[in-house]
């Protein structure tokens, strides 16, 4: 057990699998002499050599596509997307090749890539950069969709998702790469369950990814005003795991989602369909959400914090849920 | 658009490379007569493309690649899929929607897909393939074989952004990719002159600092050459080649199509440069083909499409169990 950051959780992950598979190699743009826009691979190109780190031209649907074909030819490419907001130039080959190869061949083909892209807001670097798409994500068959929200969830879902014979994305939240955390020594290859961050039995606060400290900070609080909170990472946003989720809401009878994609077809919504169709009569009270605000994320720094999913909108949601007045 | 006089000259093959090269396009072609009748009694449904008027390209490049090299192509890929070694009988299946069909019914027409003779698709996004056929070269570089991966597109595909960033990476990487331009003049309905601010095609692959040829797509020999040259060119290493295969689509772009945008007199006149029966004039003047010799051919293939045609109608629909089927590896959709 050591205290590492997520980025450098990444990194490892990222050094044992060159280190231990041949067919894995990385690809994107400034993944290499640049040492990664989030830092993660620095060091890599160094050590393994600009033909398994490969500097890409700023072309997302090229190298992304590139990533599928190589994945076809029996490599293990993890392709990095800078951002999922880069990751639209991209689209294309995601939907409709990753996703598509293995059904539409009738199963002649899979295409074991991973994609790799940092997500969400809260650095005020405004509309364009600060996207989640998530949901969109999670909604397409042949696509399995994490979010590590932990060090360790980072450094064992790259290793996981490359053991997997599918097209795997990972969504890094931007807010994560400094994010502190316990270590364990031993691996956890599980990229099919949600877990529970937190026991408590008075409401079921499910979330993932960058919105996860939020609601713990928020679990906190309550706990402070004397409610107990359970808190559900979903880790894995396709396929979602129900079982997890409905066990939580059954347990606590209220749920409120925390999401940072935007309010309108968001995962959250997803999430409260399915409870809201196998668990409804275990519900004392409605189900709710916090989401982004549906606006284009504004730079100012008050105006992007009231737009985002906050711990006191979380707090102030939870005691709404139960017909408290704020604390 | 200046078209040129039908392909003559001698064929300079021993007879039996030319008259299989003959057979491969008269196989594409009843096969997909046959394809269009079907179509007409509902018995394949979707979209279907003939590739009619365009056979001597694949005929010409297929038999110039090897066992090891990948085929990338497109909707419109009947013929490469059959030139490729996909039998007959599964292709017809897959239209037919049958568990028989090369993708077990799951792609039809536009996605014929064949893992053993490395034919991976099938792809109907234009310019869909190009980045994949960069992926598969990559792959087989690192992997340190000497495969060629041939990506077969229209000319449509050039005004893609996938066309353009898959061109650069190839070449920036020296990859071994055969990029195989089937121009045919149209993108769906809308002639090259109404959508290319350049129509010289060569002109923008070779600013990649690529190799760039152009051939006469009607012309098995000269499709045949070339491609076996600038394959060559390409399994040795020296990167990427384009080649622009002129060509015509005799047909409609697909069924549905009333062919609103073409000169009936254009459309006579690339007819008298068919890829089929220009060659087999030539086979005949040089005594490497008799009429009769042609006709037993010819009934030869139609033996093979009537055969596949059973197989398909007595093919098995997939059950409905086996929807969920082949989305994803273990974990079950939920």
């Amino acid at each position: 057990m050591s205290v590492t950051s997520y980025r450098e959780a990444l990194r490892q992950a990222h050094r044992e699998a060159l280190a231990s598979d041949p067919r894995v190699f990385l690809m994107g743009e400034d993944v290499g002499r640049y040492g990664g826009t989030y830092a993660v691979t620095k060091g890599l190109l160094e050590e393994f050599g600009p033909e398994r780190v490969r500097d890409a031209p700023l072309s997302e649907l090229a190298f992304v596509g590139a990533g599928v074909g190589a994945a076809l030819g029996g490599m293990r490419p993890i392709v990095e997307v800078m951002t999922v907001n880069f990751s639209l130039l991209a689209l294309d080959q995601i939907v409709n090749n990753a996703a598509l190869y293995r059904h539409m061949s009738g199963g002649q083909f899979s295409v074991p890539l991973v994609i790799r892209m940092a997500t969400g807001a809260g650095r005020q670097v405004a509309a364009q950069h600060s996207h989640s798409f998530e949901n969109w994500y999670a909604s397409i068959p042949g696509l399995t969709v994490l979010a590590p929200a932990t060090p360790a969830d980072a450094r064992d879902m790259l290793a996981a998702a490359l053991a997997h014979p599918d097209p795997v994305v990972i969504f890094e939240h931007v807010q994560l790469y400094n994010l502190e955390g316990d270590l364990p020594d031993a691996r956890n290859p599980d990229i099919h369950s949600a877990a529970v961050r937190r026991e408590g039995r008075d409401v079921c606060l499910i979330s993932y990814g960058g919105s996860m400290p939020k609601t713990l900070q928020a679990a906190e609080q309550l706990a402070r005003e004397g409610i107990e909170a359970e808190v559900v990472d979903l880790r894995v946003l396709r396929p979602l795991d129900d079982e997890t989720i409905l066990a939580s809401v059954r347990k606590c009878r209220r749920a409120l989602v925390v999401d940072e994609t935007w309010r309108s077809g968001s995962l959250a919504a997803e999430v409260m369909a399915r409870i809201a169709e196998q668990a409804f009569y275990d519900l004392d009270a409605p189900l709710a959400r916090v989401c982004s605000e549906e606006v284009p994320i504004p730079y100012a720094k008050h105006l992007e914090d009231a737009a985002l999913p906050q711990p006191e909108k979380i707090v102030a949601a939870v005691n709404s849920m139960l017909g408290r007045a704020a604390g | 658009m200046s078209i040129a006089p039908p392909p003559a000259g001698p064929v300079p093959y021993a007879k039996e490379l030319s008259v299989d090269l003959l057979r491969d396009m008269l196989r594409i072609r009843r096969l997909e007569e046959r394809s269009a009748q079907l179509y007409g009694e509902g018995k394949i449904r979707g979209f279907l493309h003939l590739y009619i008027g365009e056979e001597a390209v694949a005929a010409g490049a297929m038999r110039a690649l090897r066992p090891e090299d990948n085929i990338v192509a497109t909707y419109r890929e009947h013929g490469h899929a059959l030139l490729r070694g996909v039998p007959m009988r599964s292709i017809m299946a897959e239209m037919y929607g049958k568990h028989e069909g090369c993708s077990h019914g799951r792609g039809g027409s536009m996605h014929l897909f064949d893992a053993k003779h490395r034919f991976y698709g099938g792809n109907a996004i234009v310019g869909g393939g190009l980045p994949l056929a960069v992926g598969l070269a990559l792959a087989d570089r690192m992997q340190g074989r000497s495969a060629v991966t041939a990506c077969f597109f229209g000319d449509g595909a050039v005004a893609e952004g996938a066309f353009h960033e898959s061109m650069n990476l190839a070449a920036l990487w020296k990859l071994p990719v055969l990029f195989c331009c089937e121009n045919n003049f149209y993108a769906m309905g809308t002639a090259i002159e109404r959508y290319e601010s350049q129509t010289d095609l060569c002109t923008k692959a070779a600013s990649y600092g690529m190799r760039t040829l152009r051939v006469d797509g009607q012309d098995a020999v000269a499709v045949h050459e070339v491609t076996k040259g600038a394959a060559r060119h390409v399994r040795e290493a020296a990167g990427p080649c384009f080649v622009e295969f002129q060509t015509y689509r005799f047909r409609a772009h697909s069924m549905f199509d009333p062919e609103l945008y073409r000169d009936k007199r254009e459309i006579e006149a690339w007819k008298a440069r068919g890829p089929l029966h220009t060659f087999s004039a030539r086979l005949k003047a040089e005594g490497k083909l008799t009429e009769d010799e042609f006709l037993a051919m010819d009934r030869e293939v139609a033996k093979e499409v009537g055969d596949a045609v059973a197989y398909a109608e007595n093919g098995t629909w997939e059950p409905v169990e086996t929807l969920l089927q082949d989305v994803s590896t273990g974990a079950a959709p939920r």
